[in-house]
Parts: C-alpha cells; structure tokens; sequence
C-alpha cells in the first residue's frame, strides 16, 4: 500500500466518499474494489463454498462412483429395494437410499449434478453473450435498428415457452443440446433488455462523445468505451440467470421434454419420485434438496455481486459510475 | 491570451469559418398519431470566424445553444443546414473517414470531470485513445508519449495506471486535456472546462489554459456561462440567446459598449465580489425566463423579456451587423442598439 | 439576544474508510434580521454544518450546542424540531427539483405546508398560496398554483421553494447555494428577490455560498470555511479589502479581476485535503505560501486580528498582517520566512 503525498487526495463531499476517498493503491480500479468488498463479505464466501463443493462432487462423480463401486444407472433389485419392491431408506450402503428401480439415490443426485450444471453454466453463457451482442446494438444505434431488434426481443419475451419449448422438442426429439438451445432462446433477451437500458444511458456520457470527437469506430465505441460499463449489471444478471437456467433445465426434464432417462438429471429423479413420495420420502427429498441449495447459493452469490458492485445498494442494475 | 496568440490575431487568419449554421432536434411527440413535429431551434443561424491563435468566448444561457454549437463545430452532431470551414475546407458535408485526418486537427474538452473519462478504464489508456485509433505510436513508445503529456499538464506521469475515480475534478480536467492535446490538435473547443470546479482549481485550469496556448500555439473556443471567466481568457467573445448570435466583439470593447440590450443586462448581472462596487453599478434585473426554443418568438428574438422593445422588434428579425460609430470588429443584432452610457429603460428598483 | 447560536459544532460520520469528519468545531451567531454569509468549496463543511442544525444530517455523530431562541436544536426531540423546521427555521436548496414533490402540483405542496403547521381552512391557505407565488413573481400565480413542479422553469422553481420558505414567515431562511443551478440573469432575479423579502419581513438569512460576489452582494458578515472548519470571519468589506486568512487571500486571488486579462490567476496550489484525513496543525498549511514551522505542528484557534470590528482568523501570521495591498504580502512573506527552521521549506 503507498500512501498518497496530501495533493494526491481525492477532496471528500459527502456524497462521493466510497472509492474516491480510500487511500489511492495504484490502479486500484473498480474491479479490484468489488472484488475485495466480494472477499469481505460472509455470505458471499458462504455461498461460493457451497457452489464449489458442488462443482467438485459433479466433476468427480465418476470417481465417487468407482470408489462405492456402482454407477448411476446401476440397479440393486435385491439390496435396493424391499421384498415388496419399496425403495429402501438412507443407510450405509445407500448414503441417499435408493429409487424405485434400485439406484443409487446419491450418485444419481451427482451425477444429474453434471447435467444441471453443464446446462446452467452453458444456456446462461450463451444467452449473456447473445443478449449483450444484441443489447449492445440495440441500444448503441438506436433508432430503426433498435426498434427492430427491440421488437424482437419483446417477441421472444412474450413466448409462452413451454409451449414452444413441447412443440420444438416433438419437432427435433429431446437431448441435452436441444434443452440447452431452448433455455438460451428464452433467456438472452431479457439479458439484451438490460444491456440495451445501459447502454442507452451510457453512450450519453461524455466519454463517448470523447471518443467519437477521436475519430473513434463504432465497434470501438461500443467495445471499448461501453461494454466495460455494462459488464457489472450484466455479471450480476448472468449469476442470476445460471439458477433460473438449472430449474428451466429440470422442468424440461421432468416435463420428459429435456434429458431422457434413464441418464440421470433432478428433474428426472423428481419426476419419477413422485409416485413414491408417500413410501420413500428420500427420494424426493434429496435432488429437490440439491437444486434448491444449488439455486440458493447462485441467487445469494448474486445479490453480493450486486452489492459489491454498487455498495450504496438498493440499486438493483445500476452501473456504478464513480 | 499570450503574445504570441495576439500576434497571429493581427494577421487576420481564419482557422474555422461558419456561416448560417442550424442545428435543429426533433421533438419525441406527445400525440400517438403525428400531427405536425415540432423542433427544438437549438442553433438558428451562426455564423463566425474565428482567427488562428485567438481565444473566443461564446456565452449565453442554458439553452442558448452554444454547447450545440460546440458539437456542430467537432461534428458530434451533423448540422441541419450551413456550413462549418476548417483551414478553408468545407468539413460539414464530409464522410466519417474523409473527417478522420479533420479530428486530429480539433478537439474538445468537456465539462464534466466525472462523466468525460471512462470509469472502469486506466488513465493512462484514456489518455493514449487518440494514438491507438489513429494508430500511432504502439507499446513503450505510446507510454513514453503519454507520460509526456501527462507532465505537460501537470500530472504526475506515475499515476498511469491508476483510475479516474482516483482523481480530484481538477486532476480530470487536466487529463481530459491531455487526451485533447495528444494529437497536437489546431483548434480545442473547450465547454464550459471550469464551471464544475471549485473556484481555487479553476484558477489552475485557466492558468494551465493559457500557458499551453503559448506552448502550443492553440486556438481556443471557450464556452462558459461565468462572464468573469471568459472575459479573463477571452481575446474577443460572441454573446448568444436562443440559437442566434446577439452580440460579438472583442473583449474590453464589449464590456465597455455593449449595444445589445441582453449583454448589457447580462453583463450588469454578474456578481461583483468587491463589496464597495456593489451598490455603484446599475444592475439591470431582466424580467421572465429565456422562451422555450421549440416554439422560439418571432421577430427578434430577445423581445418579450426587452425593456426597450418596439412593435417592430416583434415582427423583423434584427440583422448582425456593426452600428454607426462601431469599430469593424463590433457587430450586434438589435434594431434599438444602446448608446454608450445610456442606460436601459428598466432598473433594479423597477424591476420587481 | 442572537436568534441562532451555534457553539463547537462538530459533525462526523463513520464510513466503510474511516472517520470522516466534515465539521470539526464551528461557532457563529446570527442577529434577528441579519445575514450571514458562509463561504466554502466543496467539501468544506458549509452544508453538513447547517443541516445538522436543523437536524437532516442522519447517521452523524454530533457534538456542540445550536440555540435557536435559546433552545438547544441538537438536543431538541423530532416531533419539536419538525415544529421548529418550516414554521420558524425555512430552507432552500441549490436543486429544487429535488425539494419539489414531482407528482403533486405546487400549490397543493405549499398548502401542505402551511396546514401541517397552522390550523386554517384549505381555502384559505390555498389563497395564502397564490398570495405567495405572486409575492415571489410568479406570473399569473392563480392560474400557476395549479401547476405541477416540471411545468416550472429552474427560477420559477426556486421562487416556488421561496414562496414554500415564506409561506410561514420564518425567522430564519437558511439558503444553499440557491443560485448555482441558474443563470446569471435569473441569479439576479432571484438574490433581489431574497433582498427585497428579507427587507419586508425582517428575516434572518444564512446564505451558503461558493461564490464571493453572492456574499458582497447580500452578507453583512462571513465565515470562510475551509476543511471543516472556519478560517476567517468578520464583515463582507473587511473580508475582501484587508483579509488576515492565507486562504481568503488565496481564493479572492483566484478571481478573475477586471481588467487582469491574460495575465495568470494567483491559484491556491494542490487540493483540499481528504476529510478522512485531514492534516495536523493548519489543515490549510500543506497549500499555504505563508506556511510556517508552527503551522505544521498546532492548529491555530479562531483570534482576534486586527481588520475590522469583530475580525477573527484561524492563522499564526500575527494579528495586524491584514491586507492584499503588495507590502503587506511582502511583510507577510517576510514573517513568514522568519518562522521557517531551514531553506527547504522554502521550495516547498
């Protein structure tokens, strides 16, 4: 840390104290603050703990799987299930106890942890970048490019998607690429509305027409200049939208209209649980278990971006321009 | 400002000639289906010359249309009809690249220090935009020269990778001028540079102003509403209301016979901060506020709120020209020019 | 007896950073009927000071006494000082807009006001209301009470605030920086304004300001704030002819003067210093051309100098060095080299 000679400090009004007043760590920029308020925060940390403990069982389900020595689509017709084809309860042989047909109820549950995560991570990817591509044009021209654009974002918006998302599957047959492509559909122009909404209010400032005065491109203008202004509401949404992406992932499933079985996703143990959830409350409980902890810790990971970012709070979406 | 400046004033060069500029924006209107759009008249027919070398002040009001004017000139907006000349050429009619060798030749410094730089990007690449779009200077050399103007405003060339936030306003204003000058511009328009800061920085702006325009031999275009200001740095200063010009002369000449009767009463408006010279002036107290510019009056422009107006100002629009007994240089619009030392109808006691 | 006495008024807040202490002991008075002038940039306290006050400032901590007719404000209960707020003490802000209600016309604003304090019919206070637009010079003010704030031009909204100020006829008007959103002419048209009132009803004012030529204009005293604290005070014409403070030296040299065309400004060197971290002994010392030994190490107290009547100054120059005129700069500079230890701190 250096410390500032006293004509360095940054004059203090009451309103402008937060970033302007610390004492000045060379180019100690916007990001590196947020970041720093992010470690700060307990819940925050909370949260990213549990999403990484989730992460890591997803991606070492195989060897979990190895080392209880059966995988996910294994059937225990004797050990698994009671002499009168009941389910049997959690055990030691059984951490979550078992399905209906005899699996493993814990590693179905991190095995459909790679499935809900995969689709999370991917669908909300490709609708952040589509959507801020989209936003970015629209709000940055403006006039007939954007009502244009902007018509069909309200188009999309205004979809009733599982209907659309039933006839699209009866049309191309249900897989995992197919469940991704449909929640990326449904899901970037939302993200391209809120880009669109800054951008609209950032190429206004000054700094732009500086640009523009340069003789700067209009890619230049809107790369340079503006995407870094509208990346932090745009993180902020896109830490938001991976949870929404994983329920949208698992009502397709449940819905049959996602990942067939027998692979296993939550939304297919749900949906098969449910006849069971009288006589086997294990198995409903531990994927519904798993996707709610999962969403929750993306939706409170994503209220503390939103705060690191913007530490005044209470304003949801707002750049943070000072 | 400096002698040099007044030198190159006397040759009567012109950099930047504009003649009948207009810039009008249309209204977003009220009524779902048409009807007639409305415009806001924002600049109606400007025209200047401005000399290489010199300084001149555009004042007026909100809403008078001189920081419009200031991007008519840079071409930030296109403008409605007219034309602006750089150096004897039309650039108003030019396309994007044909322009790009005409930006490096003006630029612009804005007014304000928080919104005119880019907060999530460093200092240091602020400042080195105008080499990396005009693709000079990569790497080490881009610093070196960065860092150089960075000392040439007084900056400390250390705080290259830091972030504007990090930065007092008049440590802005300083490196928005450094970004203006990277390309050893000809001509900077500078709009309303000091207004936001507190009154000690903004002697060190204008102070640092005035020096460079010695160093560097730059014309300068300077917008500001503070007459205080602008007389300090001006050499001669064009007086604006509602999109027209009303008034322009150089400095002490228009401070001394204003014929105009808006920059008389704008003048005398002008807080003194000597105490004793308070009560001696006549301070004209103008009534109402400036009309809207959609719907802007008719005739001359400035005579609902004239203590001097006649039936004929509300139907004939007063010409720029100079009035009889007028240096060449003094030129105001007024059919009822006042008279040196005359003072206006209406005085302060009236007034209310 | 003073209307308002403020005493050792300290103002601070607790940030994410630190401490901010953005008023560190200020004490004046103000007369019934007078105005007082308070001079500062950004940052200098001269808003927080008179907020706290009138009891805006939340989440301060807040040590001093403020007597308004002899009764402590700072101690006073919400319930009595919104009595107090309106009906004797009235404010005005720099941005209307932001004290106008957007969604409620402004007559109806004003009648709000007044019925909140005073038991009359509406119809009555609405004629109050018109009364008042029309006192303030507002054009056809029967028709305009009816008027929503953004149908109001920026003076017309500031008179609208006055009207709402007035409505009813406080002791004491306290304004901040009433006239820097407006232009010049409308600037006039309101400082007249305020003058012609204050002359009708024998209003107090405190006028916030950044700008000297508001103070010679309307102040009959000053207090020049710098960091939180006051430099300097004493009457307007002293202030400007035989300052004792380096700082109101400083900032009336950075006045553009007439006829001073083209020749540099005498600008205050560097910035004003954080509020989280303000200097030891003079906060103004590390910009101070005058700056001493002593300066560095004990803060100077508010004494008595030798310019006007009652002429106070925070700075270790001694009491009789008032004055711009070139040898009494000289004298100071000399005085000034005399309390320096050693040549390097000449350059600095």
């Amino acid at each position: 840390m250096t410390v500032t000679p006293p004509d360095q400090i940054e004059s203090t009004g009451l309103s402008s104290t937060l970033p302007a007043a610390v004492e000045a760590i060379e180019g100690r920029g916007p990001w590196l603050l947020a970041w720093a308020r992010l470690r700060r925060d307990k819940v925050a940390v909370g949260s990213s703990v549990v999403i990484l403990g989730i992460i890591l069982l997803a991606l070492f389900a195989p060897w979990v799987a190895h080392l209880v020595g059966h995988g996910p689509n294994t059937q225990f017709r004797t050990t698994g299930l009671s002499p009168d084809g009941i389910p049997v309860g959690p055990g030691s042989t059984f951490l979550f106890g078992t399905d209906d047909l005899g699996r493993d109820v814990f590693i179905r549950v991190i095995y459909g942890a790679r499935i809900s995560l995969l689709a999370g991570a991917v669908s909300a990817g490709l609708a952040v970048a589509v959507g801020v591509i989209i936003g970015l044009a629209a709000g940055y021209f403006g006039g007939a490019v954007d009502g244009v654009l902007s018509r069909f974002m309200d188009v999309v918006l205004s979809l009733p998607y599982l209907v659309f998302a039933i006839a699209l599957v009866s049309l191309l047959g249900p897989s995992l690429a197919i469940s991704v492509a449909v929640i990326a559909f449904f899901s970037w122009a939302s993200v391209g509305r809120i880009v669109r909404g800054q951008v609209l209010s950032i190429k206004e400032k000054e700094f732009v027409e500086a640009a523009r005065s340069l003789g700067a491109s209009h890619l230049r203008i809107m790369f340079i200049d503006i995407l870094p202004n509208v990346l932090a509401p745009t993180i902020v949404y896109a830490t938001m939208l991976i949870p929404l992406s994983i329920v949208f992932e698992a009502t397709l499933s449940f819905l049959g209209i996602g990942v067939l079985p027998p692979t296993a996703t939550w939304g297919n143990m749900l949906s098969e649980s449910i006849a069971y959830y009288k006589v086997a409350w294990w198995f409903v409980a531990f994927p519904g278990l798993a996707l709610l902890i999962t969403t929750m810790a993306f939706n409170l990971l994503g209220d503390c971006v939103r705060d690191a970012f913007d530490p005044r709070g209470n304003r949801l979406f707002v750049a943070t321009e000072e | 400002m400096t002698e040099e400046a007044r030198t190159g004033r006397t040759q009567r060069d012109t950099l930047l000639q504009l003649v009948d500029v207009v810039k009008h924006f249309p209204v977003p209107s009220d009524r779902l289906f048409g009807g007639k759009r409305e415009h806001v008249h924002a600049v109606d027919g400007v025209s200047l010359d401005v000399r290489r070398g010199e300084t001149i002040g555009l004042v007026g009001e909100s809403g008078c249309g001189k920081s419009t004017l200031a991007r008519c000139i840079t071409r930030l907006h296109d403008v409605t009809s007219g034309t602006v000349s750089f150096d004897g050429r039309n650039i108003s009619d030019l396309s994007v690249s044909q322009l790009k060798p005409y930006r490096r030749k003006m630029q612009m410094v804005f007014q304000d220090p928080y919104g005119s730089l880019n907060p999530r990007r460093r200092v240091g690449s602020i400042i080195g935009d105008p080499f990396a779009i005009h693709g000079m200077g990569k790497g080490a050399d881009r610093k070196t020269k960065v860092q150089e103007l960075m000392e040439l405003v007084g900056l400390n060339p250390e705080h290259y990778n830091r972030f504007p936030a990090e930065f007092s306003g008049g440590q802005r204003q300083r490196i928005g001028l450094a970004r203006a000058l990277a390309l050893r511009p000809e001509l900077v328009v500078c709009d309303e540079p000091v207004s936001a800061l507190d009154v000690s920085i903004q002697a060190q702006i204008i102070n640092l102003l005035a020096d460079l325009q010695g160093k560097l031999g730059l014309t300068y275009i300077f917008i500001a509403h503070d007459l205080s200001v602008v007389r300090h740095v001006s050499d001669r200063i064009a007086v604006m209301y509602l999109g027209r010009i009303v008034e322009v002369a150089d400095t002490e000449e228009l401070f001394a016979r204003p014929r105009h009767p808006y920059t008389k009463a704008l003048l005398s408006a002008v807080p003194t901060p000597d105490p004793d010279l308070v009560n001696e002036r006549d301070q004209i107290i103008l009534s109402g506020d400036v009309p809207s510019p959609i719907r802007p009056p008719s005739g001359c422009r400035f005579h609902p709120r004239c203590p001097r107006a006649q039936s004929r100002c509300t139907t004939e629009d007063p010409v720029l020209n100079v009035k009889d007994g007028d240096v060449s240089d003094h030129a105001a619009a007024c059919h009822f020019p006042v008279a040196d030392g005359e003072p206006l109808v209406m005085s302060q006691k009236e007034a209310l | 007896m003073s209307l308002l006495e403020v005493d050792d008024l300290h103002v601070s807040f607790s940030t994410p950073d630190g401490v901010l202490r953005a008023v560190r002991g200020i004490s004046f008075a103000v007369d019934p009927g007078e105005t007082l002038g308070i001079v500062g940039e950004s940052g200098s306290g001269k808003s927080v000071s008179t907020q706290t006050i009138v009891g805006l400032t939340q989440g301060a901590r807040i040590s001093g006494t403020a007597r308004f007719e002899g009764k402590d404000l700072l101690t006073m209960s919400e319930s009595e000082l919104r009595t107090v707020r309106g009906a004797e003490i009235a404010m005005i802000f720099q941005d209307p807009l932001s004290s106008l209600h957007p969604h409620y016309r402004v007559g109806w604003q004003i009648v709000e006001m007044i019925r909140a304090h005073e038991a009359v019919s509406k119809k009555e206070a609405r004629k109050r209301a018109v009364e008042l637009l029309g006192l303030v010079g507002i054009p056809s003010p029967s028709q305009r009470v009816d008027d929503f704030p953004h149908q109001f031009s920026g003076g017309m909204r500031q008179r609208a605030m006055i009207a709402m100020a007035l409505a009813l006829n406080p002791k004491l008007l306290i304004a901040d920086e009433p006239t820097t959103a407006l232009d010049v002419t409308v600037q006039a048209q309101i400082m007249a304004l305020i003058k012609r009132l204050q002359k009708e009803f024998g209003t107090a004012v405190i006028m916030i300001t950044h700008d000297l030529g508001i103070i010679a204009d309307i102040a009959d005293r000053v207090m020049v704030m710098y960091a939180g604290k006051p430099m300097e005070y004493t009457d307007k014409r002293t202030l400007y002819h035989q300052p004792h403070h380096p700082y109101t030296e400083g900032l009336i040299g950075s006045l553009p003067q007439q006829g001073g065309r083209g020749s540099p400004l005498k600008s205050i060197p560097g910035l004003p210093p954080s509020l989280l971290r303000v200097p030891k002994g003079c906060p103004f010392h590390p910009r101070c051309v005058y700056a001493m030994d002593r300066c560095a190490g004990e803060e100077p107290p508010m004494r008595q100098v030798s310019g006007g009547l009652d002429h106070r100054s925070a700075c270790w120059l001694p009491p009789e060095a008032v004055g711009t005129t070139t040898d009494i700069v000289v004298t100071r500079q000399e005085l000034a080299r005399q309390g320096r230890s050693s040549a390097q701190e000449e350059s600095a």
